[in-house]
């Protein structure tokens, strides 16, 4: 458990420096633990466990700068976790929302579940939803991997919009999923 | 879309993470809505034509340093309530100090008292309007608060507005301090933090519908 959180932590600091290989992994080694996590706690809603998984590495993504580097990333990741979990379960009305317990932030560390389930819910329709000064831009540069410069020249916006599209487009994408749960 | 392609998609040309985000945010809204403030204390109620002589009071600045530690604590709160996972007791008992204080020196002062003169030490002659006046400044600092915890990571909504409040609130609290005749320590013991619970209530109740992710 101190190993997989010392390798995450390792993963995430190279990340948020800028080097997307680490992200990958960092996402990929998370991505399982959560998976794991959630379906011990997800017993009743099976189905639902992997557009939980989805829901928070977006969620992860899109706050990754509210992480204080001073601060053990377990409390962090477990703290989005939960808030994502109790959120939705809250979102379907569900009296397991009241009793989550709170207590052992290194809960999630325990089980990785590297198999991933099937979805519910297909986030490249959601994608399809957003606007295009925000689809755009997450279309050529995090799909299609181009540079904001080219991807710039492509959407005949601005280098400092494209940035901002992706990051707005993003959040967007995470309040689509609120709305359609 | 599958979770792998997910995160490749995430990962891609994800550039590096500007980690002084939430200072700065928070760094903003204290100086926009508090430059606000100042103008509309300066302009709707004036700053103390005495203030010269009230400089040599040593309440004066006692008062300050209270809003001023009130304001401290509840940035250190606010601040931590914006992080998941960031621990928040510490700041929380921070915000206690203050207060404590000023409430044992208003017991000095009540007890030193003439029992006409005890009712001048708790109203002044302005408790009508101290909380209202407060809370009305705290309002651009306020709105400015729930903006910076917006692009943050609050994870419980209703305890990060409450703390946006008793920032906006002390901060509001020390603006008007230039404009306030009052020095009594019963006086700032209740109207002050009165006034700052106001936006704080504003606060609990705007967080869970404001401050959503």
């Amino acid at each position: 458990m101190r190993e997989a959180e010392d390798r995450l932590s390792g993963q995430f600091a190279r990340a948020l420096a800028g080097d997307a290989a680490a992200y990958r992994e960092f996402l990929a080694g998370l991505g399982a633990l959560l998976r794991g996590f959630l379906r011990r706690r997800m017993e009743r809603l099976p189905d639902d466990i992997e557009d939980l998984v989805q829901e928070t590495l977006l969620a992860v993504h899109n706050q990754r700068h509210t992480y204080d580097p001073g601060q053990p990333l377990t409390a962090w990741v477990h703290a989005i976790a939960r808030y994502k979990l109790v959120d939705f379960l809250r979102r379907r009305g569900s009296r397991q929302a009241l009793d989550q317990p709170l207590d052992d932030e290194e809960e999630w560390l325990h089980a990785p579940e590297s198999e991933a389930m099937g979805t519910k819910r297909d986030l490249a329709a959601l994608l399809a939803r957003l606007p295009d000064r925000q689809r755009l831009p997450i279309v050529h540069m995090k799909l299609e991997g181009l540079s904001a410069a080219e991807t710039a020249r492509r959407t005949g916006m601005s280098e400092s919009a494209v940035k901002v599209g992706v990051h707005r487009g993003l959040k967007a994408l995470a309040a689509l999923i609120r709305e359609e749960t | 879309m599958k979770t792998d392609e997910l995160i490749a998609m995430l990962a891609t040309g994800a550039g590096a993470v500007d980690a002084g985000a939430a200072r700065r945010r928070f760094t903003l809204a204290l100086a926009l809505g508090g430059t606000c403030a100042l103008v509309l204390m300066a302009v709707l109620m004036g700053v103390r034509a005495d203030l010269a002589r009230l400089a040599l009071e040593p309440m004066f600045w006692t008062k300050l340093a209270y809003c001023a530690a009130l304001a401290g604590a509840a940035l250190a709160l606010a601040v931590r309530m914006a992080r998941p996972g960031a621990r928040a007791s510490g700041a929380a008992s921070m915000l206690a100090a203050p207060l404590l204080v000023m409430w044992l020196l208003a017991v000095v002062a009540l007890g030193g008292a003439a029992g006409s003169e005890r009712e001048a030490l708790v109203f002044g002659t302005t408790w009508r309007a101290c909380a209202f006046s407060i809370a009305f400044l705290s309002l651009p600092l306020f709105g400015g608060l729930l903006w910076a915890m917006q692009g943050l990571a609050p994870t419980r909504p209703a305890l990060a507005g409450a703390a946006a409040g008793v920032l906006s609130g002390a901060a509001a609290a020390l603006i008007y301090s230039l404009h306030c005749p009052e020095l009594g320590a019963p006086f700032l013991g209740i109207w002050y933090p009165l006034g700052m619970l106001i936006p704080a209530a504003a606060g609990a109740l705007a967080g869970p519908r404001l401050l959503r992710w």
